[in-house]
């Protein structure tokens, strides 16, 4: 049932992993913070519209902000209490969404409207995949796509291949691994809702070889599946877990560029994101919690923690026993594509893998000399692009010379800029670049009109 | 990034990754530095004083000129790379034992000052400034960059009687005589050529210290297998060739690989970074194109029996075409199926 | 040595200078047929611009701007680098009053330098507006606040726009050629063009609430409306919490200026630099 991975992705590095921080630290539950803020910018797509004001008792999972448009996601209330004000606050990238400060009144009580479905294997996928719209389930592994949208492929397109990402590339991350190795069940069943919903016979669970126990639970719990099931090990390399590489280490195809994983028929869901629509549709349980990873060598005790979503990250810091002054950087997800923050104010959402503290030692300063021509960032990217030259371009500002070096293709894994022995920004470059072209093809796109 | 700053201390936000793998410009020029010590022993052992002038000379030269036309030209004046240590341990490496000091000055200067700062500094040269400077020694002071001595005596006192490198010998007894030069395999056993006891310049001699050295930089993943196997295994393919074709004109592919400066090119200087190309296949292609310039030059050419600097500066002009021709497919553009 | 045609010098004149004179007939026919007529007023228009192809005034290029006047009848005034004398020598050629054009210059909206307002992070990455501003939102805990990494600097083909040390952009006015490069690429919408008599501006583009920028900067505009009592015909009007000058009439906001508890409202003349600079040229 376990087979090795035959493919590797192109490129790829190997950094220094850290796992072994909050590796073996059981999931635990934090106590409720005084205060949770609600961003109704959770998710990939428009934010949520507030259905709720100052002053309005709210229950459990109550839903507390309406998705606004196609692809969009509900925001649904972590705990009973009362609604302290609804304002802006800055996201993990900096921009500003509207925001549900909520006051728990410490009951924790459910709405009773929330039904679940224990019959749901007769149920048809429409109900389901509105189920799992209702419940606000949106990508947990850091993007955040709106998952009810990925499980309605549009007409014409099948998926037959179902690939459920526990890779978990990312350094110091072990959100998922503990997710595996304590709730395997809730996964498979997961999965197999996935499954009934798709009508797919072919799963694939692919699992870096760094992570023998969570192999081991996953292979023991998985034996419940129907269908061709298998537990691919992929070699532990990053990034195994970037959803494009990870349909090529298992499949062997490449998603054509521009294109959806479901052109070549593939779909691929991470653990996290299976489990919860397993609680949206058998509990009937909105997302309001997540397992995150609080880590970094500042930190006093690295834990894995089961936090309601809004929960301030000081509030997080304060449980894992706070950190030394050695901290110089706090970054939202992983090392490699996480978003540095610049305070602990800032509360978790439904994307929030981690939250990493780096030592002043463990920072290395990009500065913007100039490209030695080594080819590492070449050797590295697993897109096959060439970051040198595509940065060169975009700093003189060429960024149709950069286009036409397929810079859109670009899926800002950071492999260049990890690197990079000038230490150049590459994947600042990479992103400014790409917004300028998407900026360009809007004005041009206005202009035909 | 000091946490300079108004109010308590403050985080650093930076775009991602926030992970490094460490390895630095600085790092990898002191990687290249001790990978060249063996090398640099080889040379004084067998070139004594004289190699210890060379390389403090070219060295100094270096290190001042970076920093006073970095100076000049308002650049940070930062010399802390290794850089230019680096381009003048392998400059001095590309001269003789007997050349002046005074050409050994000029040619660092010019390969700081014109090859390098001109234009624009480290990682925008399109030449090695090294071997750049050392062609134009070559072409400048020829009688200086070709009087050769055997290595040898002592530390203080060396070989002062001049002789011809193997490749020269070689050459020049086919050119005046058309015949093999007499005693030429037993004066040069191929241990002594492995070994470095050879005439030459000083830091080209020993095969072995080069080796050593070579594999160290692969090892540490300072420079690509690709530039040094391709160059190395395309002159020896040629001179195989030729070699089988007529034994008695052509040199054996053993000593092709072992005299002139196609170990000391093929490991530290066709490897430049800045000067080779960026894609592995590129790198393939410009080793072989190395080789087989290299080849030419040895076999056709009318004056130079060695041709490693000429053959690996014609290829860096030409390292933006590679970078062009090779670039990789980008994952996901399919070849359109028919 | 005998000069018979056969001699390989007199060969070689004869065969050089007939091929020479032949083919400077050709083009001599070819020009008088295919020859366009154009304005000849073009080409002395072109010459009385000040060649700097600095597009400020809405051109491609001198030559672009001097056929437009010429043939499409446009406005001459619009020569900014070019000035005065500019503006009567080509009224004169094209027989037109010279009306000199409301001059405008850019104004950066923010007075909160390093000294003024705070940061909230450490900025490292590429020193440019666009990026830092994509980067956490920015450094500045003012989320309309100037970043001052000078990507204006870098566009104004000038060198109008310093960046102080307190990483503040300012105007030079003296130097503005109202090119509009810099409003286009401040990613904070920060600059404006203003005419050029104007002398009271606010300079802050906060739109937060008075409390929030007191916060973060001395100098932001709190919303306290004092400044709009100072004057009297609602030259300054509220937009918002932002309080803003209305600049289509002079008026005098000494009042105004000492009334501001928050000193964002200033007096900046942007003529007088431009007079005492034309001055000097002239002299020389």
């Amino acid at each position: 049932m376990t087979t090795k991975a035959t493919y590797t992705v192109p490129g790829g590095i190997h950094p220094k992993y850290h796992k072994e921080l909050a590796r073996d630290r059981e999931l635990e539950t934090p106590t409720m913070p005084v205060l949770l803020k609600v961003s109704m910018s959770q998710h990939l797509g428009a934010p949520a519209q507030p259905t709720v004001a100052k002053g309005n008792t709210v229950l459990r999972g109550q839903r507390i902000g309406e998705p606004a448009g196609f692809i969009s996601a509900a925001v649904h209330a972590p705990t009973s209490g009362i609604v302290k004000a609804v304002n802006t606050a800055p996201t993990a990238t900096g921009a500003v969404a509207a925001s549900i400060d909520i006051e728990p009144d410490g009951e924790d009580k459910v709405d009773p409207g929330l039904q679940g479905n224990a019959n749901w294997q007769q149920t048809n996928p429409e109900d389901l995949i509105s189920a799992v719209a209702d419940c606000g389930i949106a990508g947990m592994g850091g993007a955040g796509f709106p998952t009810h949208v990925k499980l309605s492929p549009p007409p014409g397109k099948t998926i037959d291949t179902l690939i459920v990402n526990g890779a978990e590339c990312e350094p110091y991350l072990t959100a998922d691994y503990r997710l595996m190795l304590e709730q395997p069940e809730r996964i498979v069943e997961g999965i197999s809702i996935i499954q009934h919903i798709l009508g797919v016979k072919t799963v694939r669970i692919a699992i870096e070889d760094n992570k023998p126990e969570a192999i081991k639970e996953m292979e023991r719990a998985a034996s419940k599946l129907h269908g061709d099931i298998k537990i691919v090990e992929l070699n532990t390399e990053y990034p195994q877990g970037a959803e494009k590489q990870q349909i090529y280490a298992v499949t062997g195809q490449e998603v054509p560029s521009g294109g959806l994983p479901m052109d070549i028929g593939a779909l691929v869901e991470n653990v996290g994101t299976a489990a919860a629509i397993r609680d949206a549709v058998i509990d009937g349980k909105p997302l309001t919690e997540r397992v995150t990873t609080i880590t970094g060598v500042p930190l006093q005790r690295p834990s894995n923690v089961v936090a309601r979503i809004g929960t301030p990250i000081s509030h997080l810091v304060e449980f894992c026993g706070g950190v030394n002054n050695s901290a110089c950087k706090l970054i939202c997800g992983g090392p490699m594509m996480g978003f540095a923050i610049a305070s602990e104010e800032l509360a978790t959402t439904k994307t929030t893998s981690g939250i990493l503290f780096l030592a002043k030692s463990q920072v290395t300063a990009f500065s913007s000399t100039p490209c030695i021509s080594c080819g590492r960032c070449v050797e590295g990217c697993p897109m096959r692009l060439v970051p040198s030259e595509l940065s060169q371009f975009i700093e003189a500002e060429d960024y149709e010379a950069a286009e036409a070096m397929n810079l859109l293709d670009c899926i800002e894994c950071g492999c260049c800029a990890f690197q990079c022995p000038a230490t150049r920004p590459l994947v600042q470059h990479m992103r400014r670049g790409k917004a300028e072209a998407m900026l360009r093809r809007k004005r041009e796109q206005a202009e035909k009109k | 990034m000091d946490n300079k700053t108004n109010g308590p201390q403050q985080y650093v936000v930076s775009s991602s990754p926030h992970a490094h793998s460490g390895d630095t410009v600085r790092k990898i020029m002191l990687t290249v530095i001790i990978a060249m010590l063996p090398a640099l022993a080889a040379s004084l052992y067998f070139f004594g004083l004289n190699a210890l002038r060379l390389v403090l000379m070219c060295c100094s030269t270096c290190i001042l000129t970076e920093a006073i036309s970095r100076k000049i030209m308002g650049r940070e004046a930062a010399v802390d790379d290794f850089s230019a240590v680096v381009t003048g341990m392998l400059l001095a490496f590309n001269l003789p034992p007997t050349i002046p000091s005074w050409m050994a000055v000029v040619g660092s200067a010019f390969a700081i000052i014109i090859v390098k700062q001109v234009f624009g500094g480290l990682g925008y040269n399109p030449f090695n400034p090294a071997l750049a400077a050392r062609v134009m020694l070559l072409i400048a002071c020829t009688g200086s960059m070709t009087t050769w001595t055997m290595p040898g005596g002592s530390f203080m006192s060396v070989n002062a009687a001049t002789t011809a490198t193997p490749l020269g010998m070689w050459k020049e007894a086919w050119s005046s005589t058309a015949t093999a030069p007499a005693g030429f395999f037993e004066q040069y056993p191929i241990m002594d050529l492995f070994l470095g006891n050879q005439p030459g310049c000083i830091g080209e001699v020993s095969a072995l210290a080069l080796l050593i050295g070579g594999l160290y930089l692969i090892w540490k993943r300072c420079i690509y297998w690709q530039v040094p196997v391709f160059y190395i295994g395309t002159v020896a393919l040629l001179a195989g060739i030729l070699y089988a074709i007529d034994p008695e004109t052509n040199l054996r592919p053993d000593y092709h690989i072992l005299t002139g400066g196609l170990m000391l090119g093929a490991f530290f200087m066709a490897t430049d970074m800045v000067t080779s190309p960026i894609t592995k296949k590129g790198m393939a292609v410009f080793g072989i194109g190395c080789g087989l310039l290299t080849m030419i030059i040895r076999k056709w050419s009318g004056g130079y029996p060695e041709g490693v600097s000429f053959a690996i500066l014609f290829m860096n002009a030409l390292v933006p075409l590679i970078n062009n021709v090779t670039k990789p497919r980008t994952f996901g553009h399919l070849k359109a199926k028919k | 040595m005998e000069l018979s045609i056969t001699n390989p010098i007199v060969l070689a004149a004869v065969t050089v200078g007939g091929s020479g004179l032949v083919c400077g007939a050709l083009l001599a026919i070819a020009s008088k047929f295919f020859a366009v007529k154009e304005d000849p007023r073009i080409e002395k228009a072109q010459d009385l611009l000040p060649g700097a192809n600095c597009g400020g005034c809405g051109f491609a290029g001198c030559a672009d701007y001097a056929k437009a006047v010429v043939v499409e009848n446009a406005e001459i005034n619009l020569c900014t680098p070019g000035g005065n004398a500019v503006l009567k020598s080509l009224a004169k050629l094209l027989n037109k009053d010279a009306t000199a054009a409301n001059r405008k210059v850019a104004l950066v909206a923010c007075n909160g330098s390093d000294e003024h307002a705070q940061r909230k992070f450490l900025y490292n990455g590429i020193a440019d507006c666009f990026a830092a501003h994509a980067t956490g939102g920015g450094d500045k805990k003012c989320p309309y606040g100037c970043l001052g990494y000078g990507s204006c600097a870098r566009v104004c083909p000038t060198g109008a726009i310093e960046i102080t040390d307190g990483r503040l952009a300012i105007v030079h006015p003296e130097l503005c050629i109202s090119c509009g490069a810099c409003v286009k690429t401040c990613p904070r919408h920060l600059i404006t063009l203003i005419p050029e008599t104007a002398t009271i501006h606010v300079l802050c583009s906060s739109k937060d609430k008075g409390p929030v920028v007191k916060k973060y900067c001395k100098v932001g505009c709190i919303g306290c409306t004092l400044c709009t009592k100072q004057v009297e015909n609602k030259e300054i009007s509220m937009d918002g919490t932002l309080a803003t000058v209305d600049y289509t009439k002079p008026f005098d906001g000494s009042k105004a200026i000492e009334k501001c508890p928050m000193n964002t409202i200033v007096e900046r003349r942007m003529t007088s630099a431009r007079e005492e600079l034309g001055q000097l040229e002239l002299a020389e």
